[in-house]
């Protein structure tokens, strides 16, 4: 019998990951950087890692079906003569047509409408879909301007300057040859089929001095009526924030970067912008500091799942949320039951992503006319409605258990952080400890 | 509004609606300008001491007529669908932004980004225009008496852009379908943009452009027309530099 050396066990590399050397093998044979839809994947500090501490002797609870606990909230009180009242603190988040399907931008207006809360336009201008089926409509005003118009502007109930999204801050909208249609085209004034790389930059103003006098356009053209929004990317909350509110804006968003896009290119999701966790106390800090937290509402989004994460977004100070990637996946984006062909896709539900292409199996990221009848917009509408019902219960739960009688009397002295990271970038302790990292010099 | 802010002008051949930016705000003005309705005899106004407002006359719907006493500041006209507003000065940044139809026409020189974005309708500038004339530009006509600016008729989607001077650097950048003819010289022209065949019916198109933009004296055959290459339209590896 021959001796032989016990063998290593084969050790792939952590930095070389088998992720890593299928895109260096992709991006070599193919010249062109990956293109994708979502937001980022990557593991980052989140919600999952605050935790709320709930009643205890000092707090006492409300009790869980008795108790009153309201989750109303009020969008635009600042300037707007209309302010927006919403019944729940979660909006749906700014997706076009054009990335997504008519029958699916009917389905957000529908289950935003059942549920009291607003859904928003997006790089594409207003459909009929979507102002029909939506009783509160965010009229987004972006950098590209397609189908921008006085009177959509007039018949919004609120429009948002969109300077960045958090999937991609600094990038401007993508959608490609595929997706665009006779009818994409028409409403974007541009040729069937070419690519469409929307502006980065606004074409007629350049930062906080120009925002100003462009939202008094807006104000004016509008008879000071509608609420005016400012989108940011996670970026700079602090000074993002801040400057929005010089400008004038009657709510801030901040999305994070697991906030979703229809297309863009990987490499920009998973390294440009701050995780969600991290930019909501600046921009409430920043608010703070000029005395105009709760007069200028601030929303925030990007990865939120639950009525957890509602809750705990809430309770760092935030007015509202907004989804956009869970909204779709109540309408049915990336369900197993079409298994099969996101395989034939090459990929597998829960990851499916190339909602660029428009082959979307579930007919929500699509153009495509066969695809996009798998799409009801009514039972699909109930289903986000059931999806907010279900959030708003959560927080509510949440919210009683800490006696609160409304969810924005959350508040970060509600929570804990299971990481130092967590705790760092929520300003709240370490569970377990009094430590907040980076208050008072440590 | 009260009697004392708004009077009849007896000075011209039909009664005009005066709005005196001196004595009434801005917010009066354009209230005023949006509570028109169709039918309404209220169609000739003036608006005089504008002295560099921002946003006058902007998102006007009424097919009436604004003659503007002064300069302005930016986004004077946007979003105008009919109206015909004439400025007696110069034009800050935006003017005629988003146009939807009607016409503006700017009696000084226009600021950056003259009629970013325009839908329809025309934007005459006889003087110069400074950079970003036409940008994103989709379906609006200008018409510029005198230069323009570096970096005009970026990403211009559809529309005319007649200057009569000359085109400073980066002509027509990223432009889409957009026309741009241009009598002097051009500085350069930006990624993907090219000078083009002057056929027939683009002489005949630029002859009815300077007729509406009241332009006489110069003649079709002395301008080059420029538009889009069309290499960028989808994405290639192989064009990587150009972006």
């Amino acid at each position: 019998m021959t001796y032989r050396n016990p063998p290593t066990t084969p050790r792939k590399s952590a930095t070389f990951d088998d992720y890593t050397l299928s895109e260096i093998r992709r991006a070599a044979a193919t010249g062109i950087y990956d293109i994708r839809g979502a937001g980022a994947k990557r593991k980052l500090p989140h919600f999952d890692d605050l935790l709320f501490l709930g009643a205890s002797i000092s707090r006492y609870p409300l009790e869980g079906y008795r108790e009153r606990c309201d989750t109303s909230v009020v969008l635009g009180s600042r300037h707007a003569k209309k302010p927006i009242e919403l019944k729940i603190p979660i909006t749906i988040a700014g997706m076009s047509f054009g990335s997504l399907s008519g029958p699916a931008k009917e389905a957000l207006g529908r289950g935003a409408t059942l549920s009291g809360t607003s859904t928003t336009t997006g790089d594409g201008g207003m459909t009929e879909e979507e102002r029909g089926h939506s009783k509160q409509l965010v009229y987004q005003y972006l950098p590209s301007r397609y189908g921008m118009n006085p009177r959509d502007l007039r018949r919004a109930d609120a429009i948002e300057v969109v300077v960045g999204q958090g999937a991609k801050p600094g990038g401007g909208g993508m959608l490609l040859g595929q997706k665009i249609s006779d009818r994409v085209a028409e409403m974007r004034t541009l040729p069937k089929g070419i690519d469409q790389r929307s502006a980065s930059r606004h074409p007629d103003w350049t930062g906080p001095d120009d925002l100003e006098i462009k939202i008094l356009e807006l104000r004016e053209i509008t008879d000071w009526e509608k609420p005016i929004y400012v989108k940011v990317g996670g970026a700079r909350p602090y000074y993002d924030t801040a400057l929005a509110v010089k400008a004038g804006a009657d709510v801030v968003v901040v999305d994070g970067m697991q906030g979703g896009t229809a297309a863009t290119q990987e490499v920009f999701i998973e390294n440009v912008g701050q995780p969600t966790l991290a930019c909501i106390r600046p921009a409430v800090q920043a608010l703070q500091d000029l005395g105009m937290h709760r007069k200028v509402q601030l929303i925030v989004s990007g990865g939120i799942r639950n009525g957890a994460d509602v809750a705990k977004a809430l309770a760092l100070g935030v007015d509202a949320v907004s989804i956009g990637t869970a909204a779709l996946v109540a309408l049915g984006d990336n369900d197993p039951r079409w298994e099969a062909e996101y395989n034939e896709l090459g990929t597998t539900a829960g990851a499916y992503d190339d909602w660029h292409e428009g082959r979307d199996p579930a007919g929500i990221t699509t153009q495509d006319p066969e695809l996009m009848k798998r799409v009801d917009p009514v039972a699909a509408g109930r289903r986000l409605a059931n999806y907010l019902k279900v959030m708003t219960l959560e927080a509510q739960t949440i919210a009683r258990a800490c006696g609160k009688n409304s969810l924005h009397n959350l508040e970060p002295e509600d929570l804990v952080a299971l990481t130092i990271e967590a705790a760092a970038m929520a300003g709240v302790p370490l569970a377990g400890t009094n430590w907040i990292p980076g208050k008072n010099g440590f | 509004m009260t009697a004392t802010k708004l009077s009849k002008a007896a000075t011209h051949d039909h009664a005009s609606r005066i709005f005196d930016l001196d004595v009434s705000s801005l917010r009066e003005l354009n209230q005023a300008l949006h509570n028109l309705t169709p039918g309404s005899n209220e169609t000739a106004w003036e608006v005089l001491h504008p002295k560099g407002s921002h946003s006058v006359a902007v998102g006007v719907d009424q097919p009436v007529t604004i003659d503007v006493r002064g300069s302005v500041g930016y986004y004077c006209g946007g979003m105008n669908s009919g109206s015909t507003i004439t400025v007696h000065g110069s034009a800050g940044p935006g003017v005629g932004e988003n146009m939807m139809s009607g016409s503006i026409i700017v009696k000084g020189d226009a600021s950056q980004y003259a009629g970013a974005t325009g839908r329809g309708g025309l934007l005459v500038i006889e003087g110069n225009a400074s950079s970003r004339c036409g940008i994103s530009m989709k379906g609006i006509d200008i018409v510029v008496h005198g230069n323009i600016g570096h970096m005009s008729a970026f990403m211009a989607q559809s529309g005319n852009l007649v200057v009569l001077g000359d085109a400073g650097d980066a002509l027509g950048d990223s432009i889409y379908e957009a026309r741009l003819f241009v009598r002097g010289k051009v500085d350069s022209l930006g990624a993907d943009c090219i000078a083009k065949e002057m056929r027939p019916e683009h002489l005949q198109l630029l002859q009815g452009l300077l007729d509406r933009a009241g332009v006489t004296g110069v003649k079709p055959t002395e301008f080059k027309r420029y538009g889009s290459a069309r290499t960028l339209y989808n994405f290639n590896i192989d064009n990587a530099d150009a972006y």
